[in-house]
């Protein structure tokens, strides 16, 4: 038997609430001590039931709302969030806020503007750009509100 | 009449700039495609941490009541609705640009808005002290179901399906329940380091609501920006009057729907519009002018949608439900400040209150002003291209969540849940449920522990949590919120089939 993508993609996801309410579920009912999860338990106890339920429903394929992700938007949208979870999760910390920012912000522009990459007034326009943004950013966050970003290699 | 006393803070230098600040910036954020008035306020929260809790209140406030308005700009002038709330809109607006109306559009757009805006303010100023006090009788199982109603309710009625609305909930509150137990200290769900310290709230409203916009717009990939901005010819300001004047109707039925449509939790501005639309149009002689770029249909829509603004801050305030997802993004920057909605707001903080109150009220006629000098910068705003928009949001949601606390924690729990909500909403999950399930979690936490210490010690727990007129009440409501929104969905269903059959 044969799935459709969209069901597919509808039973991965339902599956992956269903796992999470499960675990929640495990974890409220044994561990201790038990007064503090009282409230957990409650919770998940409509959690997991609702998660099985939408997850039953999508095996059926009855689920109707939802558009799921095409082929298309998901080659547009990977390199984009590759390129924000490695500036979130280690350039900020890595190399310091600022630069990682500056980094990121300049190739999140040259990924997705459409102007040609071919003319040089193209990329000199998006360094213009991220260069206004960086100053902004700094006059608002290091120098207005005083906030202290990790520095580490660089800035 | 006490908000009278608190006028005059309005307009202390710092107040007044910060409103002028919110009311102008809310415009042009309000008037580009992809940026949500909840997105909007969510990023501006951490400016407001080192500023004093009324401050605060008054750039945020400014910012919904201006994003909502400032819709109207590229709806009417781009065909894009700035927010959900203006999609009603751009059905006349648009077609009276066309027709080389574009400024009479926008300026009876304003001058509706801020008709619709003042009476929803009024409505928040005489309606909230007197169910503030009412709340005085609650006790910890009414809160608890009161916490609970807030949840189910958005999460039924926000939701295109009840299931998924409701579960965005549980799993919002289930989030609520992360890091370590206030009573006895213990740790609970805590899978990485960062969580130790809970799940910060203005962290997670960033990513939940910020990070999503970002990745669609990744999604889009290297799409041009082709909305044309119509040209806005001169109009005079005295002809929008008289327009407004010949159309009361349409004006009265927009504010009253949107006041009504405001005081029910989790219905919002997008049901507003449109239904005043829907109603003006069914009582207007002229009903088959609708559509065709008829004033009529946009002054109904934009009062509709700014009158809602101020009630559905009146549930928020008074019972700490708050009334749309942007209005939970209040509740937020108040529980920042550490100041509880309710009694404790106007007992013990009334000058917070009345002042954040007044704003509004100042802000609806600062808006209808600046709206009509912002709206053609505005309008160019709006084709910023998405590469731009989708970085800039980006780098500000790091910076934002980072500031909070100082913490790279708070970053990774940001990105973390925007992403997971991305995905989610491709599946039919919602954000406004899961936000509500977050904030209402602690509170529901609080009165469900607090209570089953007294129904220990009394009756026990089914009679002290199912018993009492209040407690059935509450849950009747829970019980029919869900049952009307599953109806619905079941009706909207049979019907979508039958047009599919037919089509």
């Amino acid at each position: 038997m044969s799935v459709s993508t969209p069901r597919l993609q509808h039973i991965i996801a339902s599956g992956a609430v269903a796992a999470v309410g499960a675990w929640v579920t495990y974890v409220s009912y044994t561990q201790q001590p038990s007064e503090a999860f009282l409230f957990p338990r409650l919770i998940a106890t409509v959690f997991v039931v609702l998660a099985i339920w939408t997850f039953v429903k999508a095996c059926l394929g009855w689920t109707k709302v939802g558009d799921g992700i095409t082929s298309r938007q998901f080659l547009n949208l990977l390199p984009g969030l590759a390129v924000a979870l490695i500036y979130i999760f280690w350039a900020a910390k890595g190399l310091g806020f600022y630069t990682a920012t500056t980094i990121a912000f300049f190739i999140l522009l040259s990924l997705y503007d459409p102007a040609s990459n071919r003319e040089p007034k193209t990329w000199a326009k998006r360094a213009i750009i991220t260069g206004i943004f960086m100053a902004v950013m700094y006059g608002l966050f290091a120098l207005l509100l005083k906030v202290y970003t990790p520095r580490e290699i660089f800035f | 009449m006490e908000f009278l006393l608190y006028f005059g803070d309005v307009f202390t230098p710092i107040n007044f700039g910060l409103l002028l600040i919110g009311t102008i910036g809310g415009l042009i954020l309000g008037a580009t495609p992809g940026l949500s008035p909840t997105m909007a306020v969510a990023l501006l929260i951490p400016f407001t941490f080192q500023l004093e809790a009324a401050q605060g209140l008054i750039l945020l406030g400014a910012a919904y009541t201006s994003t909502v308005a400032g819709g109207a700009v590229s709806a009417i002038l781009l065909k894009i609705p700035g927010a959900p709330a203006n999609i009603a809109t751009t059905l006349d607006g648009h077609t009276m640009a066309q027709k080389g109306e574009g400024a009479k559009a926008l300026q009876i757009s304003f001058l509706a808005s801020a008709v619709g805006g003042v009476f929803g303010v009024l409505l928040l100023i005489f309606l909230t002290p007197v169910l503030a006090k009412w709340a005085l009788a609650f006790g910890p199982s009414h809160l608890f179901w009161l916490a609970i109603l807030g949840v189910t309710v958005i999460g039924s009625l926000d939701s295109k399906s009840v299931v998924k609305g409701l579960l965005s909930g549980c799993i919002g509150l289930w989030l609520a329940t992360i890091g370590f137990d206030d009573i006895m200290g213990a740790q609970r769900f805590i899978f990485h380091p960062s969580l130790g310290g809970g799940i910060n709230i203005i962290a997670a409203l960033i990513g939940l609501f910020a990070i999503p916009q970002v990745i669609t717009m990744f999604a889009k990939g290297r799409a041009n920006a082709d909305a044309e901005v119509l040209e806005v010819q001169k109009h005079p300001i005295s002809g929008a009057f008289s327009e407004l004047g010949r159309n009361k109707r349409a004006l009265g039925i927009g504010t009253m729907v949107g006041s009504i449509i405001g005081l029910i939790p989790g219905v919002g501005g997008q049901i507003a519009g449109l239904v005043a639309y829907d109603q003006s149009k069914k009582f207007s002689p002229d009903h088959d002018k609708f559509g065709t770029g008829h004033p009529e249909g946009v002054i109904a829509a934009e009062s509709a949608n700014n009158a809602m603004v101020g009630p559905s801050l009146v549930p928020l305030l008074t019972l700490s439900i708050p009334g749309s997802p942007t209005a939970a993004v209040l509740l937020g920057g108040l529980l920042i400040h550490g100041i509880f909605p309710g009694t404790d707001l106007f007992d013990n903080h009334p000058d917070v209150a009345w002042t954040f109150i007044n704003s509004m009220l100042v802000g609806q006629i600062l808006m209808c002003i600046f709206g009509l000098y912002v709206a053609g910068m505005a309008a160019r705003v709006a084709q910023v291209p998405q590469s731009i928009m989708a970085a800039i949001v980006l780098g500000l949601a790091v910076f934002g969540s980072y500031s909070v606390q100082s913490s790279m924690g708070d970053v990774y729990v940001m990105a973390s849940l925007g992403v997971m909500m991305y995905f989610l909403e491709r599946f039919g999950f919602s954000a406004a449920p899961l936000v509500l399930g977050l904030i209402l979690g602690p509170i529901a936490e609080a009165n469900f522990i607090q209570g089953s210490m007294i129904a220990n010690a009394t009756d026990g727990l089914t009679p002290y949590f199912f018993g009492g007129t209040l407690n059935l009440f509450l849950i009747a409501v829970v019980v029919a919120s869900i049952l009307y929104s599953a109806w619905m969905e079941l009706r909207t269903r049979r019907y979508t089939s039958k047009e599919e059959i037919i089509g």
